[in-house]
């Protein structure tokens, strides 16, 4: 038995999911009693794999390293993985539940004739796993009886293991082929000096009562006296208010900070799907039956607006 | 251009599921059942394709028991032109699925299959992408937008850092995200004239498609549940107890 274990990188710098992942990984690996290997698939990716040659617990980094996969379009990389887990015989192949994996790794699954379990957050043995369901009101725990066991991993579940520590080599792999049917046009990123929302320590989410896409800046500062990342509901998301990538969620990101003030936001099942896991959750509501205060440690029935810019002032 | 649409029937989004008292499974008895709400993107998506003239017809398919033809006539009273109900009475998996709908794409022929992101009771996130793969179709997952250009699909993605853009070759899967479209709302003329439109059923044993699942179920549990904490009065107390916490 073996683990392969798909790094989340962007070909200059390790992800931190992919420290979460390897601590599902070591888990499994002393359940199997046996190997991990780290893929980086990536183009000029080189820096990445030599940086992750010093990460504690891995047998060896595997660089895949070529144009047609810079942007790990699926449609390449699928045939390319499915090749290598053959050639290499691993029989699991494990990932962090972001949107680049949850792209790719059911297209390599159904290419290998398997299932993919979703969202592990529990490794109860060699075969068997827990992951949510239904937006995490239940936890439903699978035995699989695939050959190839794969699964992407609910980062916020698994503790982000130490990249430091270790002495793997790397071995280069060959190139993929670029099968022409999908082509990467661009990317909008949003660039921010905030921590990231997947695995910082404090997270402060804004919702539908934050008004208007203005109105957030009163979040922001007062995330800036936290060192907080920011959040929101899905309301603000499909509002306009703020991008995409900051809805948490079910179907939006799931965390799980020390922290989680959640300000304007009713609590939808939804929502909590994404956030109630967090250590200490606080909720800033003017309506005292908001659904949200039941799962949170600390409320405020009050006005956000009165209340943020105090926060911001006394922190 | 033929558009495959993948329509689940699920358990509607606003109710909180019970667990079985043997932990066997979620109890979805007597609950309400509604379409999925990404499948009603995907629907939604499909006819405003055909409305602007991009694509000619809109097929709704189903897998599950019969029951499933109650959110098939939902896309047909939304403006579906044909509906399948692929019918099996077995639990089935994102694998099986999608190599049902392989054996539609081989049949139907489309220029594009439109599915949800993912099931909201399953959580899986899977189908289409598998679907994709063993049909040997390029995918677009999490859809934020389609545009049709020079035989291609240009797809804006969701993606954890911001927005991707991709182009596809056509036939091509597209996964629909939130804010693809809002899908517009049923009425109850449209609803009543399709009950007449007819369902094409199909047997799973007549595909000939092994589906018996792959992981089987252990058990259900509830999610360690977490109680409400106190209301304090002010944001001094707030700051008090975060800090007495070592929270900030
Ligand atoms: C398929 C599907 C997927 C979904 N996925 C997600 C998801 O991933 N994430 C997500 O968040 N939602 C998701 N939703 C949506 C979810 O059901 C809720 O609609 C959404 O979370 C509501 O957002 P909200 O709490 O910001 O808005 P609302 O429910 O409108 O709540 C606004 C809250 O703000 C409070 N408020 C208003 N003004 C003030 C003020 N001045 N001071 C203090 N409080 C104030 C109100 O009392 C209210 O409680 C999904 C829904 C579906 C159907
Ligand atoms: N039983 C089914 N019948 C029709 N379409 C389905 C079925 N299961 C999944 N799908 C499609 O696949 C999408 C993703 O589902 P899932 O992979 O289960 O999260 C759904 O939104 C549907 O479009």
């Amino acid at each position: 038995m073996s683990i392969l274990v798909i790094a989340e990188h962007n070909n200059e710098e390790l992800q931190a999911a992919t420290a979460n992942v390897l601590s599902a990984a070591k888990v499994l690996a002393q359940k199997a009693d046996c190997k991990i290997s780290l893929l980086i698939a990536g183009y000029n990716c080189s820096s990445v794999a030599e940086s992750a040659c010093a990460i504690d617990g891995i047998n060896e980094v595997l660089l895949a390293d070529c144009p047609a996969l810079e942007k790990q379009l699926p449609e390449n990389l699928a045939p390319y993985l499915v090749e290598l887990v053959n050639e290499k015989s691993f029989t699991y192949l494990m990932a962090p539940s972001t949107t680049t994996a949850k792209n790719s790794l059911p297209r390599i699954a159904a290419l290998l004739d398997v299932a993919q379990i979703s969202d592990v957050i529990d490794i109860v043995n060699t075969d068997t796993f827990v992951h949510p369901i239904y937006a995490g009101n239940a936890l439903e725990t699978v035995k699989s009886g695939d050959v190839v066991k794969v699964m992407t991993v609910r980062t916020s579940a698994f503790d982000a293991a130490s990249l430091t520590g270790g002495t793997a080599l790397v071995e280069k792999l060959k190139d993929a082929v670029d099968l022409g049917v999908s082509r990467f046009i661009s990317e909008t990123v949003v660039e921010s000096d905030r921590p990231e929302l997947s695995n910082a320590r404090i997270v402060i989410s804004g919702g539908r009562g934050m008004q208007s896409a203005d109105n957030f800046k009163m979040l922001e500062a007062v995330a800036d006296k936290l060192g907080a990342a920011i959040g929101a509901s899905r309301a603000a998301v499909d509002a306009g208010y703020v991008a995409n990538d900051m809805q948490v969620g079910q179907t939006g990101k799931i965390v799980a900070p020390d922290l989680y003030i959640a300000v304007g936001i009713s609590g939808a099942i939804q929502h909590l799907a994404g956030m109630k896991d967090s250590k200490i959750i606080v909720a800033i509501n003017k309506d005292e039956d908001a659904p949200i205060f039941n799962v949170a440690d600390y409320g405020l029935v009050a006005d956000l607006f009165e209340v943020l810019p105090e926060l911001e002032s006394k922190l | 251009m033929k558009i495959l649409v993948g329509v689940k029937r699920v358990v509607d989004a606003y109710i909180k599921v019970r667990i079985k008292a043997d932990n066997s499974a979620v109890d979805v008895e007597k609950l309400k059942m509604v379409v999925n709400p990404f499948c009603e993107i995907a629907i939604e998506e499909a006819l405003r394709l055909k409305e602007k003239g991009i694509a000619t017809e809109v097929v709704a398919v189903s897998v599950g028991p019969d029951s499933c033809k109650e959110q098939l006539r939902t896309a047909l009273a939304l403006g579906a032109d044909r509906a399948i109900h692929i019918a099996t009475e077995e639990i089935t998996q994102p694998l099986a699925i999608a190599k049902l709908f392989n054996a539609m794409v081989e049949k139907e022929k489309p220029g594009l299959v439109i599915f949800g992101k993912q099931s909201i009771d399953g959580d899986n996130n899977q189908t289409g992408q598998m679907l994709a793969a063993l049909s040997g179709m390029p995918q677009g997952t999490f859809a934020s937008e389609l545009a049709f250009e020079g035989g291609e699909v240009i797809v804006t993605r969701e993606i954890d850092s911001g927005l991707q853009k991709v182009a596809l070759k056509l036939p091509a899967v597209i996964t629909a995200d939130l804010r693809l479209n809002e899908p517009r709302y049923v009425s109850l003329p449209n609803l009543m004239k399709a009950k007449r439109k007819p369902i094409e059923s199909i047997s799973v044993a007549d595909l000939g498609i092994d589906i018996s699942p792959r992981l089987s179920t252990i058990s259900v549990q509830n999610p360690p549940v977490r109680s409400a904490g106190e209301k304090l009065g002010n944001v001094d107390e707030l700051i008090d107890k975060l800090k007495t916490e070592g929270a900030i």
